[in-house]
């Protein structure tokens, strides 16, 4: 039974969040907007105006190219950690209470490492003179060792590692949340492990993997250390660019028109895919 | 090589760590020196890392012993980011230093944007020593920046993988250096256009035009098979170049140096087109209260003996003429070369400065 809010006084709760959203999310949001119209002083910085020349500027194939890419590479990395994550955390939540902290502390762990000495570690780790390839030429695997990085493999496994802990925990409540009975139903109905995960457990989670997706996808999509340490240049993503911009050519007006076009690109993605949720669920 | 620059063993640059943790403490625990001097103060920025360790250690103790005046020195990141920071900060009215040193890129840029105070030479005697292309003035003529420093970027090799040292920047074009190589990634920092038109355009003429530009960028563009690693952050090309993951590329001829002095096989190359020369200015902040203890720290710092000192402690070449100092031929030879320099075409970096940064990011990325 649901009760509605009737008074003005039963909102209030819900005045620290909006407040802090407020101040931290849609003040700036607006600022970044509002500079994205304003006039590029080349050789300088900026002027306030209200001009369109920065948008026009990334309505070209060149920055298409990059803006699809980085969309796809963000969504390839968001699938990826939850093909991995979902049977990992499944797995986990059937485990004994002592062995789910000491892997959720070792998650959390790795989720505090930073960007960039997961970027180092990991180039380390696929170099050529100190990597794993020394180790499979060890072992008789390769004849010699060769380097791995910098390449799309090793941007998207960096980019993984990072965001896989981050899936798990996502996941985790759902998942240690289902019913146990639905599994031990199947299984009394004659269905395998394989298949009672596959028929039961992961259609009962359907939306809880839809928002994982969701949220892995936007955290990777602004990922910007990983593809600048672990790619060629051609996998720098539209984050990188905007960092150039406003860092390196103090172009802030160009760099504020990128990044609205990214959290507008990012932000009706998510809305076509819970709109779909929406429908499913109705029918 | 490896006698180069033997004033700085890692061993120095451990010891100003401590030194400068040693300040610190002094200053938690109110020691009384610390409290005097802050009456008198200057808030100063110097590039992060060991540079700023060696100006801590060896040069900024002898400005306050010569003029009573503390320095706080603070850590500044790479040109471009920093005056992004010195721009927004000037926004509010605020200066987030006194001081700061300054590239010459940045230097005209901050020019546009009237970031900088306006300097009275009559008030630092010393700054007549300085060489007239390291002194900025703004378009009216009146003085902003004094050079602090200048540094080369060189063609820097490892010496196990790379045998023979690199004489030219031909080098970087040669079939055997496919996936050796580790550049910087911006235009405006790597200066490749420079070094592309003085090796194969025979001058920097040819950047005169867009059209000359693109001819440049197209040979340029040869080099992109070649390259392992454009690299923004130095650290991650040092490391690289010390293991001989990426043997070959380009970088700062003072840090290589120092690399080479720790006993890594690195080797810094003044190929024969020249190395690149560029340098940092110093530029007080306009937003700064302290203009008049500002100029008598860059009336300090433009002195022969402090330039020499410069060049012993912290490897950078003076901004004064050799023959003021008393630098001996190996010291010199350590910090210069007697080839002449490529000046990057600062001019082009700004005019152009968008149309630059678009093509050379289609260049590299496509």
């Amino acid at each position: 039974m649901k009760i509605k809010p009737g008074k003005f006084s039963d909102y209030a709760a819900i005045g620290f969040p909006a407040g802090m959203l407020t101040v931290f999310f849609v003040i700036p949001f607006g600022i970044m907007i509002a500079m994205s119209f304003f006039q590029r002083v080349q050789g300088a910085f900026y002027e306030p105006a209200f001009v369109f020349e920065n948008y026009a500027r990334f309505l070209s194939t060149f920055f298409a190219g990059i803006l699809g890419f980085s969309v796809g590479l963000a969504a390839l990395v968001a699938v990826v950690s939850v093909l991995l994550a979902f049977p990992f955390t499944y797995i986990l939540t059937r485990m004994a209470r002592q062995t789910q902290v000491v892997w959720l502390v070792f998650l959390l762990s790795v989720l505090s490492l930073s960007e960039v000495l997961i970027g180092f570690g990991w180039s380390t780790l696929l170099s050529r003179t100190a990597g794993i390839t020394n180790l499979l030429v060890s072992l008789g695997i390769m004849d010699k060792p060769m380097s791995l990085s910098p390449s799309f493999g090793a941007v998207m496994t960096g980019m993984v590692y990072q965001t896989f802990p981050y899936t798990v925990l996502v996941l985790y409540p759902a998942l240690s949340r289902l019913d146990p009975s639905l599994v031990e139903a199947a299984r009394t109905l004659g269905s395998g492990p394989a298949r009672s995960f596959l028929n039961v457990v992961v259609p009962a989670l359907r939306n809880s993997i839809v928002s994982t997706l969701i949220m892995v996808f936007v955290f990777a999509l602004g990922c910007y250390l990983l593809p600048q340490l672990l790619g060629k240049p051609s996998h720098w993503t539209l984050s990188v660019l905007i960092t150039d911009q406003a860092i390196y050519q103090s172009n802030m007006p160009f760099a504020a028109a990128m990044a609205v076009f990214l959290v507008l690109v990012s932000l009706s993605l998510v809305a076509i895919s819970l709109l779909y949720g929406k429908k499913e669920n109705a029918g | 090589m490896v006698e180069m620059k033997k004033g700085i063993s890692r061993r120095s640059v451990l010891a100003g760590i401590a030194g400068g943790s040693a300040v610190a403490m002094a200053g938690i625990t109110g020691f009384p020196g610390i409290l005097k001097a802050q009456e008198k103060s200057l808030k100063i920025g110097a590039y992060g890392g060991y540079f700023k360790d060696s100006f801590d250690k060896h040069i900024f103790p002898e400005f306050t012993k010569a003029t009573g005046i503390a320095v706080e020195s603070v850590a500044q990141p790479t040109g471009e980011a920093w005056l992004v920071q010195i721009e927004q900060a000037a926004r509010a009215g605020k200066a987030p230093t006194d001081i700061s040193m300054i590239s010459q890129g940045m230097m005209q840029r901050g020019a546009a944007a009237n970031l900088w105070a306006k300097l009275d030479a009559a008030k630092m005697p010393n700054v007549a020593n300085v060489m007239p292309a390291y002194i900025n003035k703004y378009a009216d003529g009146s003085l902003c920046g004094v050079g602090a420093v200048t540094w080369y970027i060189t063609l820097v090799s490892n010496t196990d993988v790379i045998k023979e040292a690199p004489t030219s920047w031909a080098e970087l074009w040669k079939p055997e250096r496919a996936e050796q190589l580790g550049l910087l990634a911006l235009v405006s920092n790597s200066f490749l256009l420079d070094v592309t038109a003085k090796t194969h355009f025979g001058g920097q003429d040819i950047l005169d035009t867009e059209e000359g530009i693109s001819q440049v960028m197209d040979k340029l563009a040869e080099v992109k098979k070649n390259v392992q690693l454009w690299y923004r952050d130095e650290a991650q090309f040092e490391q690289a170049l010390k293991s001989g993951e990426i043997p070959m590329g380009q970088y700062y001829h003072d840090v290589a140096g120092l690399a080479a002095a720790d006993g890594h096989p690195v080797r810094s190359t003044f190929p024969k087109e020249g190395g690149i020369n560029d340098s940092g200015s110093w530029a007080v902040s306009g937003k700064s209260e302290k203009i008049e203890m500002a100029h008598e720290f860059i009336d300090f710092m433009s002195q022969p003996e402090i330039q020499a000192l410069l060049s012993r402690k912290v490897g950078t070449s003076p901004t004064v003429p050799r023959a003021k100092t008393d630098l001996t031929d190996a010291e010199f030879a350590s910090v210069s070369s007697e080839i002449e320099p490529i000046i990057p075409r600062y001019d082009m970096y700004l005019q152009r400065a968008d149309w630059l940064s678009q093509k050379w990011t289609e260049l590299i990325v496509s």
